[in-house]
């Protein structure tokens, strides 16, 4: 009881654990933010779908995709389509944090700036989860593939956690130069390649059903690959948003 | 309560402060004049944390800037010249949200306060993006009081809005500093600021080139000196 | 202590430059001379072989030059002085040159070994992603006028390409790879393979170090032609303000 009354408990602070409540509380209002005003104007979401359907249906005629023949091009063909819609959505998601000055807003909350990190990157994820939630189903609706294997979407999951990791830090950055949009993809595709390769592989080993032996390496390899991004990215994120 | 010793900022080669002292106590309030480009903007950006300093101290209320950020960032409440608000959430959900960030302690009420003091109870379910410059100035006002800081860091902060907003902008800062806040206010309007702050500090070639108490002195004598400092 | 830097350029050229120029000059010489009249013609491939000899070496310079770029980096980021940046971008600018240099050569060498100018090799590939990923760096930068943004984001990018390099080469050699492995390992069998006889050994090893004196050389001239420009910058600012 003595305790309760020490000024430890009293300081403006709180305790750690009052400090770690705050730290998820910051994490989830933006994704909660993220999510309301997507809803509300679904701009980016449209936007993503509309520009995934698209790819897929210029794949359609440039590769003569059909029943037959799409087994072997699937993956490729899917992985593609996340990370051009991908980029759409990242751009975005940045750039409505620079419009009215919202990047300012964050900074200027009292929380470490690793939450900020966490907070869009969780949005970007699930922005993208949507898409591919969307698009799976479609996609083996149009050329009878069946792509529910929980492997398989194991993969994509573990590919998008990579993809956003770095897309978030890249974008983070492209928004706050001249040429904004534009650079985003340059910037992004070099870096993120090895988890799009890796992700590639890992579908497409699922897809042909080989066993599991043969993908296991290219499953720790995402694994390793989305450790490694994402603490690199979280570490150099505070240096990208200060002024 | 604010000390900043020598600070200097430099954009590039360019110096923007180039050796600044500064101090406020506790309750006192200060308006920040200057011709465009002095660095009042820059200046109120370090104080909010926003900007590191290239060189010297600053510190609030004993924590240093940027080591102590966090802590300092819990205590200031600032406008900057973007109202910091999002476009496709509603008045009361950018409220909502920043209440989150800070972890205000009964939100709901807060939010309910601050919406009827800077006068958009009516319109807190519009969207931002559909208000005007000086809605989204006032709303951008309320997110800055939100959290109840004891310091306010205000940049122009009456650009934009109407006589009915400045007459209430006017009574909100005068009841803060009555409650003992503090406020340091970037501003372009001298007469105004005079009848406001307690203090007028002129910042001129990177320093605060001059400091006049305004109960010492008539408002026409202080434009004089500003404009001697400014332009001398 | 950015002011120190630019009083230290003003300086003539140090003696340890000039020296350090004229044995660079020497050295490549010398690694010339030995690539085409001291090193054995090589069997089955014949003359192409010979190039060989600088194609490793501008790779080996261009890796060594991003490394930089890394280091300089990191440490701009803790220091946030401005020299580590521009050492930084000196060491992108040679390594963008020398990268090109390895494909170019590569390919020279590819098309009658090969048969063809370019393949799929996890090595070609890697190689291509390091000039396209530094490449951006050049543009990242060009896009951004606040100097110090400039140099903070040119050190996040340079890190995190440097970070990215390594694994995109390990998630592509996973597949198979036709690149002859010159040293070790089991490519003995790979079309363009060959066993380094005494002097062939000795040329690489010259070729090698000439190289890497080159790029020293290169990135010091470099480093103190940016760090004048710089100082240029700053003067003409100070003759605006004043």
């Amino acid at each position: 009881m003595a305790e309760d009354r020490s000024p430890t408990v009293l300081r403006i602070d709180g305790g750690r654990e009052a400090g770690i409540r705050r730290y998820f509380r910051a994490i989830s209002a933006i994704v909660w933010k993220d999510l309301a005003a997507e809803l509300r104007s679904r701009e980016l979401m449209s936007a993503m779908l509309v520009f995934a359907l698209l790819v897929i249906l210029i794949f359609n005629f440039a590769l003569e995709l059909s029943v037959r023949s799409v087994e072997t091009v699937t993956s490729g063909v899917l992985w593609v389509t996340f990370v051009f819609a991908g980029t759409l959505g990242l751009g975005r998601s940045m750039a409505i944090e620079k419009d009215r000055g919202c990047l300012d807003g964050l900074l200027l909350v009292p929380v470490d700036r690793s939450a900020l990190y966490f907070g869009k990157l969780l949005g970007n994820l699930i922005f993208m989860l949507v898409v591919e939630a969307i698009v799976l189903p479609l996609y083996s609706l149009l050329f009878s593939v069946n792509l529910f294997d929980p492997r398989l979407l194991l993969v994509i999951l573990l590919g998008s956690v990579g993809y956003s990791a770095v897309g978030t830090l890249l974008a983070s950055m492209a928004v706050q130069t001249r040429t904004r949009d534009m650079l985003l993809p340059i910037l992004l595709f070099p870096i993120v390649l090895p988890v799009v390769v890796a992700a590639v592989k890992a579908s497409n080993a699922i897809q042909q059903s080989l066993e599991m032996a043969t993908i296991w390496p290219w499953l720790n390899l995402l694994i390793a690959f989305d450790v490694i991004f994402v603490a690199a990215a979280f570490m150099l994120f505070d240096f990208v948003v200060e002024e | 309560m604010i000390e900043v010793r020598n600070l200097v900022k430099n954009f590039g080669w360019k110096r923007v402060l180039r050796g600044l002292d500064f101090r406020v106590g506790r309750g006192e309030s200060v308006a920040i004049l200057g011709l465009n480009g002095t660095g009042k903007t820059t200046f109120l950006r370090i104080l909010a944390t926003l900007s590191r300093p290239s060189g010297g101290s600053v510190s609030m209320a004993g924590q240093a800037i940027p080591s102590q950020s966090i802590q300092v960032r819990r205590r200031i409440g600032v406008v900057l010249h973007q109202p910091l608000l999002y476009g496709d959430l509603t008045a009361e959900e950018n409220l909502r949200y920043y209440a989150r960030m800070y972890d205000v302690q009964s939100g709901k009420t807060r939010i309910d306060e601050v919406l009827d003091l800077v006068g958009l109870e009516m319109q807190r379910r519009e969207l931002v993006r559909k208000y005007s410059r000086g809605m989204q100035q006032r709303l951008a006002i309320g997110r800055a009081l939100l959290h109840t800081p004891d310091v306010l860091l205000f940049d122009e902060p009456y650009t934009g809005l109407d006589t009915d907003a400045v007459i209430m902008l006017d009574a909100v800062l005068k009841d803060a500093v009555s409650q003992g806040r503090t406020l340091v206010m970037a501003s372009h309007d001298l007469p105004h600021a005079a009848g406001l702050v307690s203090r007028i500090d002129i910042l001129s070639k990177g320093r605060i080139a001059d400091s006049i108490s305004c109960s010492e002195m008539p408002v026409g004598e202080m434009v004089l000196r500003y404009k001697a400092v400014t332009h001398g | 202590m950015a002011a120190g830097d630019a009083n230290r350029s003003m300086e003539p050229m140090p003696i340890l430059l000039k020296v350090l120029s004229g044995f660079s000059v020497a050295l490549f010489s010398v690694a010339l001379y030995m690539v085409w009249f001291y090193a054995p013609r090589e069997v089955v491939m014949g003359e192409v072989q010979r190039v060989f000899y600088f194609h490793v070496a501008a790779g080996w310079v261009g890796a060594l030059a991003f490394l930089v770029t890394a280091i300089a980096g990191a440490i701009y980021l803790l220091r946030e002085e401005s020299r580590w940046d521009l050492l930084a971008l000196s060491s992108v600018e040679i390594g963008v040159v020398f990268i090109l240099i390895n494909i170019v050569s590569g390919s020279i060498w590819a098309k009658p070994i090969w048969g063809t100018w370019w393949t799929w090799d996890p090595r070609l590939i890697t190689a291509t992603i390091m000039e396209l990923i530094y490449i951006a760096y050049l543009m990242l930068r060009q896009g951004i006028d606040d100097p110090r943004r400039r140099a903070r984001f040119g050190a996040v990018y340079g890190i995190a390409g440097f970070i990215s390099v390594p694994i995109t080469f390990l998630s592509i050699r996973l597949l198979r790879t036709i690149h002859p492995l010159v040293f070790g390992g089991e490519g003995g069998s790979l079309a363009g393979s060959f066993n380094m006889e005494p002097p062939m050994f000795l040329t690489f090893m010259i070729s090698l170090l000439a190289f890497t004196f080159v790029f020293v050389t290169l990135l010091w001239h470099r480093y103190r032609l940016q760090l004048r420009a710089e100082q240029l910058e700053q003067t003409k600012m100070k003759l605006l303000l004043e």
